[in-house]
């Protein structure tokens, strides 16, 4: 079965953006609000991130974001219904970004089936990998989403291999060792990377973690990636207007252009 | 790819896939260099020599007159540094440097793993850098200074609820970033695999002693042995060789507040969730947040167990009970002046336990404490909170 985020990467004659913002930061209200307005500013892919109280894998921005959602009632029921009110205006493709836990308490097949029912394309589990992914890409395929995983600078070939042959939708490759935020610099590591898995794997490539500036879009693409994911940067412009709802969207609205107008 | 990584259902390694290469490397040393002559006796040195084990099983007359059976305290707060947490910095700080590792981090709560750390990591000449809480840094502001004092850096952590759990946040968060050159030596039986693992054989060293000492003082196996469990590192090390006997286990958790309070008794009122890189017990909330937990002991203040601790209580091998802070303070100054011992807050958990599970027993029976640490770190803690009992 062939999802949202498969026609779309098909489909392609540049890069795509895959923009990515923290479910319910700084409120329900305005994480729709910021969505629809990624989503109109020319977005390709949005990811969400369903908040955990302990994200191991993002930096300080994401950490600020994070807290902020929790803090106004971000919760797994409440991330579906978001899903929904988003899904009802617009066919972007939609991916969800979260921890194991929030998946595992709502039980693994449960959380794929509401997030399916819900509208969303694609789940990447950021502490999940390839030793523990079986059951979570298992219930994804049965809910009829694409299982998201990630591939890494660290990954050895033999995991690459195993990691491929279970993945769908894309492979998140992670382009930096670290956390999540904005470092502005192409790692020629990175670089090798996506040359490596674009020998052996059908999948789209899409690296994430550190990316803001067009410079890192236009290195990666030449490499061979089909496509960036810019977190940080996109969710700074929110955390820096909190109060400020219309100056909020219009920073993350002008972001999001920025950045597609780049995607060549 | 790393296969059987499990207590039962327990465990497993649920981490980002940056880390998963230093944790198959990790467990490339741990199986290939541990088990090696040479590993083997260079850890010898650093136990016996350095550390000062074994440490002794000492037969309490006066708190075996007052509860009413045969009470030993086994005396890991002998060990050089204070508490039980040497074995296990020592094991992986000579495991990390034979790796060809030049940095170690670490996570500490009440600071004993940290300056456990520091230690080792003097010793071997390694550079060290400690994660801590800044709730932590300023009621355990004695093992701040001596961590600075040993050579290893203190690093704030301002993040959540600024405890144990989020300089393991933070400690990961380095790891990944670093994870070529560093060692992120873990302090308990917590984390991804290997981890809970690798921690435990090292702490074993205390259950093999104490079951030689027994048998040899008492020509027999103990009826009960009591440790204090937060990651719970002291209690598996003196469980371990115990398991498959007839030996009743308890492990001694933090209940805080008591009922309706806050605490840190994760086996006895948690849930099983994802943290940290494994499967266990944690305290959360419906939609699987993690919730702060409390204790009067930064040592016990986790939200979160060793896996095998999970699989232990499932089985019924292990009984695990809530130890009020108000108990805990209590025992604190009950062995002091019973004894003339003073012990780590942690460890007054599993005393108070023991006093409360010493009327089920005769008075030939056997009961062991695990003394973790001693209580030289929580003196000006417990004179203000003790106030006009003192």
């Amino acid at each position: 079965m062939i999802t949202r985020i498969g026609r779309a990467f098909s489909a392609r004659t540049r890069p795509l953006l895959v923009a990515c913002l923290v479910a319910g930061d700084p409120d329900y209200g305005e994480s729709l609000a910021m969505m629809r307005e990624v989503d109109s500013a020319g977005a390709d892919i949005i990811e969400v991130v369903m908040p955990f109280s302990d994200p191991v894998a993002d930096g300080p921005v994401m950490q600020q974001a994070i807290q902020r959602a929790l803090s106004a009632g971000m919760n797994t029921d409440t991330l579906f219904s978001l899903i929904r009110d988003f899904r009802a205006e617009s066919e972007t493709p939609l991916v969800v970004l979260t921890y194991a836990n929030p998946v595992v308490q709502r039980g693994i097949g449960a959380f794929y089936r509401d997030a399916g029912d819900a509208g969303a394309d694609g789940v990447a589990v950021a502490d999940v990998p390839l030793e523990e992914a079986e059951p979570f890409c298992m219930a994804s395929r049965d809910a009829g989403i694409d299982p998201i995983l990630f591939v890494s600078q660290t990954t050895s070939d033999s995991r690459l291999e195993g990691i491929v042959e279970r993945a769908g939708g894309f492979l998140y490759l992670v382009a930096a060792l670290g956390v999540t935020g904005m470092r502005g610099e192409v790692d020629p590591e990175t670089i090798g990377c996506i040359r490596r898995i674009k020998r052996i794997s059908p999948l789209p490539v899409v690296p994430g973690f550190g990316i803001s500036s067009p410079g890192q879009v236009h290195a990666y693409s030449q490499a061979g990636a089909d496509g960036v994911i810019v977190g940080s940067a996109i969710v700074k412009e929110v955390g820096d207007r909190i109060g400020r709802p219309h100056e909020m969207r219009a920073a993350v609205g002008q972001r999001v252009r920025a950045l597609v107008s780049g995607m060549v | 790819m790393i296969e059987s990584t499990r207590f039962g259902k327990y465990g497993g390694c649920f981490v980002p896939e940056t880390l998963m290469a230093a944790l198959e490397e990790l467990e490339e040393g741990f199986r290939t260099i541990v088990p090696g002559a040479a590993f083997q006796k260079e850890m010898d040195y650093y136990l016996h020599e350095y550390a000062g084990r074994e440490t002794p099983l000492t037969f309490c007359r006066n708190l075996s007159r007052d509860l009413g059976c045969r009470v030993y305290l086994k005396r890991e707060d002998l060990l050089h540094s204070g508490a039980h947490k040497l074995n296990n910095a020592l094991g992986q700080a000579l495991l990390a440097k034979c790796m060809g590792k030049r940095r170690i981090i670490a996570e500490t709560g009440a600071g004993q793993h940290g300056v456990a750390t520091a230690i080792a990591g003097a010793a071997l000449g390694m550079k060290v850098e400690v994660y801590m809480g800044e709730e932590d840094i300023a009621r355990q502001a004695l093992n701040v200074a001596r961590m600075r004092m040993l050579g290893a850096s203190v690093l704030p952590v301002r993040s959540g609820s600024r405890t144990l759990k989020d300089a393991i946040n933070e400690a990961l968060r380095d790891w990944v970033a670093n994870v070529r050159d560093t060692h992120y030596l873990i302090g308990s039986v917590v984390g991804p695999h290997p981890f809970p693992t690798l921690v435990r054989d090292f702490q074993t060293v205390i259950g093999r002693e104490t079951r030689a000492q027994v048998l040899e003082k008492e020509g027999r196996l103990p009826d009960a042995i009591v440790a204090c469990v937060g990651g719970g590192s002291n209690a598996i090390g003196i469980f371990t060789p115990f398991l498959d006997d007839v030996t009743r286990l308890f492990g001694a958790e933090a209940g805080g507040e008591g009922p309706g309070g806050r605490h840190g008794a994760t086996l006895c009122r948690g849930r099983p969730g994802v943290l940290h890189g494994t499967y266990t017990y944690l305290i959360q909330d419906a939609f699987g947040q993690i919730l702060e937990s409390h204790s009067v002991s930064a040592g016990l203040d986790y939200p979160g167990v060793g896996p095998e601790h999970s699989f232990l209580r499932d089985e019924g091998r292990v009984t695990y009970r809530a130890v009020t802070d108000d108990e805990a303070l209590d025992s604190f100054l009950y062995l002091s002046r019973t004894e003339g011992i003073i012990p780590a807050l942690e460890s007054a958990h599993a005393v108070a336990l023991a006093r409360n599970i010493a009327p089920e027993l005769g008075k030939d029976d056997v009961l062991i404490v695990n003394l973790s640490g001693r209580g030289d770190k929580d003196v000006s803690q417990v004179a203000a909170l003790a106030g006009d009992r003192l």
